[in-house]
């Protein structure tokens, strides 16, 4: 019966996870960027559900509809700005840019919003659904089908829309998009865009859950890492299965070795698999 | 060459003059200046000769602390648990750079950033051995002043940093040094050249930990107390680059004139604008990449 | 005395695609032996089994005398086998004396230091690139690149020299060139194993001619008996090899 339960925390874990990790994943499997701002994005996004709670009354989850834009215009724009001048570097270099900006982006939100924990209180709160001997809380839940809808909605966008099909055209053959009349430029800055959309997007769904703290976005970023070479890389499904993957494994190794110890065994295996599978679990010739 | 080891030697000459005549806090820059020079020189070796993007220098740091701090406790003398903490730094380097240096691009780098995450967590939890999370206290050596104790472990750092240099200077001009040029600049070519790629990669990684390990160990001595988010902290492994970047990766004194300048520039934040510090940092990684990839020395003919 | 090289039963699969398989080959030493085949017939996978950048799926690579099967390229290098790649790959930064210098101390057995320099530039002499030692190599010409590649490789003192498509994007001119350099190389008493596209160079040099097709060695054979071998036009049919561009 533990079992069932601790399987039911690792999917709802890992519904939040696959949306955390779809939009990094999408940076890195397109564009061969590392984006080391995503875990701030998802940090920021949560302040902005917070002070969008606290002064105005908003709702976290309906602030997931301000946050998407602003965020996907934010990517668009350091991406054309600053990422796109870098885009063909070494990985030591783009790595080294975006880790740069993560450091001023995280002192700016430490000026901005002190080192104090916050903490999104639904009121009224949810309560929980009981399904036989399984309990989950409500809110957690909803953020979780909100995360999976909104991995979806990332889905349709790339398979369905002529411009997401652009992207995907350019992250199997850069060369040939660019034959096609695809303006690789311009999709490299809405691929950053759209990184940017689903971890700001991602940032109020997890401020119900977990505090929020200006240096808090180390601990998704390492999350999307693992997820990425779980799943591989630069495809949604990719990031659903190593995010499910992540969450159940995170809280079995929770009950087993302690709740203290989940990153630590989630590091671990990555660093297993990364050795087993260069390019990943799922991964096929993937990028360096 | 010649003209290599005058430098070398004057410059050697300034730096044990340098404690002459200064008071404490010329003596801590100095200290953590010769430090960062350590990690710039050490990092230099897998990521300006090599080319293989490591952020293991953390890694290497806390371990060389750790193993310095609780060889002490059990009762070794000063000298040898740094020596020890060089060896085991080394040790833990081959065994890594065995496994890690399989991976190419962003997943070695990602995969060497992740060890300092692991070490500190399981230094944090082997509470009997570590202290844990409370940190460990070392030993104060018995010195006549302050001020001695300071000029003690400057020379003491300055002995580490003569070791990286020699190193570097040493491995420039050998079969290594041509080899690990070889591998960044083409591996496969260089595989089928008959360069043992594995050997040299690893042998490069060993040298890229060990001076670190063992000036961790000095460093947890000077400061007297360590706990894990101080040692393993990964702006550790992050200067390690900037500096590197800064004076011009693969060359011998860049990594020298990166740290003395990436110093200088922190000091003065530091010290005018302690709340931005961080943020001042990641903007001059920015601009450094954007602006000057191949660092100032560059801008020099006839590189160092 | 037994063969230099011998390949007994060697396949190659990548996931379903079987790019050589059960190639029976023995070549002796002095041979200058020609591999022919059209297009994707797996001739540069064949190269990579025998330098050990590919592990055989099946089968066993002997070098004099030696199970070499699961050697790594720097092993094989070491042991004598040197080969020239179909894509020119220099080491960009580095001049062409540091490049040539590279195979001498690392594969040559050379001393680190202007003993193996010395030797490079003996050997950018033979090949008539000795005007530009100083310069990087990644200035060079295609037509330097691919006499870079040679001189790398006969620094490397070999026993045995596999050549991949060391003619093609040249013109005719510089093709003669490097006739007269693989001849001399051949007349050294090393044994060339050649991959190319091109016949009237083939027929030149080779004693003898061994062809290659979806994997396997259909024909082998002295270059006359080999042009009348109803299976290698058969192979190559409809295709102007003669001037393929490769
Ligand atoms: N590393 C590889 N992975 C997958 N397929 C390969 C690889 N190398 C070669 N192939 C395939 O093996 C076949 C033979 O290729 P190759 O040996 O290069 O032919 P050739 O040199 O005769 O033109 C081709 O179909 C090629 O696509
Ligand atoms: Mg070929």
């Amino acid at each position: 019966m533990l079992t069932f339960q601790i399987l039911a925390n690792g999917l709802v874990l890992g519904g939040l996870y696959a949306c955390i990790a779809s939009g990094f994943s999408l940076v890195w499997g397109v564009l061969n960027v590392i984006n080391i701002l995503h875990g701030s994005f998802i940090v920021l996004g949560g302040y902005l559900a917070f002070y969008a709670h606290a002064e105005l009354g908003v709702h976290p989850f309906l602030s997931i509809l301000i946050a998407a834009p602003l965020f996907y215009a934010a990517g668009y724009a350091l991406q054309g700005a600053l990422i796109n001048r870098m885009i063909a570097a070494p990985v030591l270099l783009t790595l080294s840019l975006t880790f740069g900006l993560d450091l001023m982006l995280q002192n700016g939100m430490l000026l901005a919003f002190t080192a104090d924990f916050r903490k999104l209180i639904l009121d009224p709160p949810l309560g929980v659904l009981a399904l036989g001997p399984v309990v989950i809380p409500v809110d957690r839940l909803a953020a979780m089908l909100l995360a999976l809808a909104l991995t979806g909605l990332l889905y349709l966008l790339l398979s369905r829309s002529r411009i997401g099909r652009a992207v995907v055209a350019v992250r199997m053959d850069r060369e040939a998009a660019a034959l096609m009349g695809v303006s690789v430029k311009r999709i490299n800055a809405v691929t950053f865009g759209l990184g940017a959309m689903m971890a700001g997007a991602s940032g109020p769904l997890l401020a119900t859950i977990y505090p929020i703290s200006p240096l808090a976005g180390t601990v998704y970023l390492g999350k999307a890492f693992v997820i990425c070479v779980l799943g591989g890389l630069g495809s949604v499904p990719g990031a659903m299965v190593g995010g499910i993957a992540l969450g159940i494994v995170e809280s079995f190794g929770a009950l087993w070795f302690g709740p203290e110890h989940a990153t630590t065994l989630s590091f671990l295996l990555l660093i297993v698999v990364l050795l087993v599978r260069p390019t990943g679990l799922l991964g096929r010739k993937g990028y360096e | 060459m010649k003209q290599g080891v005058l430098t070398g030697l004057a410059l050697l000459a300034i730096l044990c003059a340098l404690p002459l005549g200064v008071d404490s806090y010329w003596l801590r820059l100095g200290t953590t200046m010769l430090m960062y020079g350590v990690l710039a020189m050490s990092w230099n070796f897998i990521g300006g000769m090599a080319g293989y993007p490591s952020f293991a220098s953390a890694a290497f740091f806390g371990l060389g602390a750790y193993a310095g701090a609780v060889a002490q406790k059990f009762g070794l003398s000063m000298f040898i648990a740094w020596s020890l903490a060089g060896v085991v730094a080394a040790m833990f380097a081959a065994a890594l750079g065995f496994a890690l240096l399989r991976l190419r691009g962003h997943y070695f780098a990602i995969a060497s950033l992740v060890v300092a995450e692991v070490l500190r967590e399981i230094v944090n939890s082997a509470t009997d051995l570590t202290g844990g999370g409370k940190g460990l206290n070392l030993p104060v050596p018995q010195m006549a002043s302050i001020d001695d104790q300071a000029r003690f472990f400057y020379y003491a750092m300055l002995g580490v940093a003569v070791l990286a240099f020699s190193a570097v200077f040493a491995t420039q001009r050998s079969r290594l040094g041509f080899g690990l040029r070889c591998i960044r600049q083409n591996e496969s070519a260089a595989d089928m050249l008959g360069v043992n790629v594995t050997l040299y990669k690893v042998n490069a990684f060993i040298l890229s930990g060990v001076f670190v390990g063992i000036a961790g160990a000095v460093y947890a001595s000077w400061v007297h107390y360590i706990e894990p988010p101080d040692v393993f902290d990964v702006l550790y492994s992050v200067k390690a680059i900037v500096m590197v970047l800064l004076g011009g990766a693969g060359t011998l004194y860049g990594p020298l004139v990166g740290a003395v300048l990436f110093l200088s520039l922190e000091e003065l934040v530091w010290r005018n604008y302690i709340s931005v510090h961080t943020g001042m940092l990641g903007l001059l990684i920015v601009l450094l990449v954007l602006f000057l990839p191949k660092g100032i020395l560059a801008f020099r003919p006839g590189r160092a | 005395m037994s063969a230099l090289l011998q390949l007994s039963g060697v396949s190659r699969h990548f996931g379903g695609l079987k790019a050589v398989s059960g190639v029976d080959l023995s070549v002796e030493r002095g041979e200058v032996i020609g591999l022919i085949g059209p297009n994707g017939a797996g001739k540069t996978t064949l190269v990579n089994l025998i330098t050990g950048v590919h592990p055989a799926t099946t089968g066993k690579v002997s070098f004099a005398g030696k199970d070499v099967t699961r050697q790594k390229p720097w092993q094989a290098a070491r042991r004598g086998i040197a080969r020239t790649f179909q894509i020119v790959q220099p080491f960009p930064e580095m001049t062409v004396l540091e490049n040539v210098a590279a195979a001498a101390l690392f594969a040559g057995g050379m001393a680190y230091g202007a003993h193996a320099e010395s030797a490079a530039l003996e050997h950018l002499r033979f090949v008539g690139l000795a005007d530009v030692a100083a310069t990087r190599a990644a200035t060079l010409t295609l037509a330097m690149r691919k006499r870079l590649e040679l001189a790398k490789g006969l620094a490397m003192n070999p026993q045995l020299l596999l050549l991949d498509e060391v003619n093609a994007g040249l013109n005719s001119s510089e093709i003669d060139h490097a006739l007269t350099l693989i001849r001399a190389i051949a007349a050294r008493g090393v044994t060339i194993l050649i991959i190319e596209h091109l016949m009237k160079v083939v027929l030149n040099l080779c004693s003898r001619i061994v062809v290659l097709h979806h994997g396997e060695l259909i024909a082998s054979g002295d270059p006359q008996s080999i042009v009348r071998d109803a299976r290698v036009v058969q192979a190559y049919l409809g295709r102007r090899y003669a001037d393929a561009s490769g």
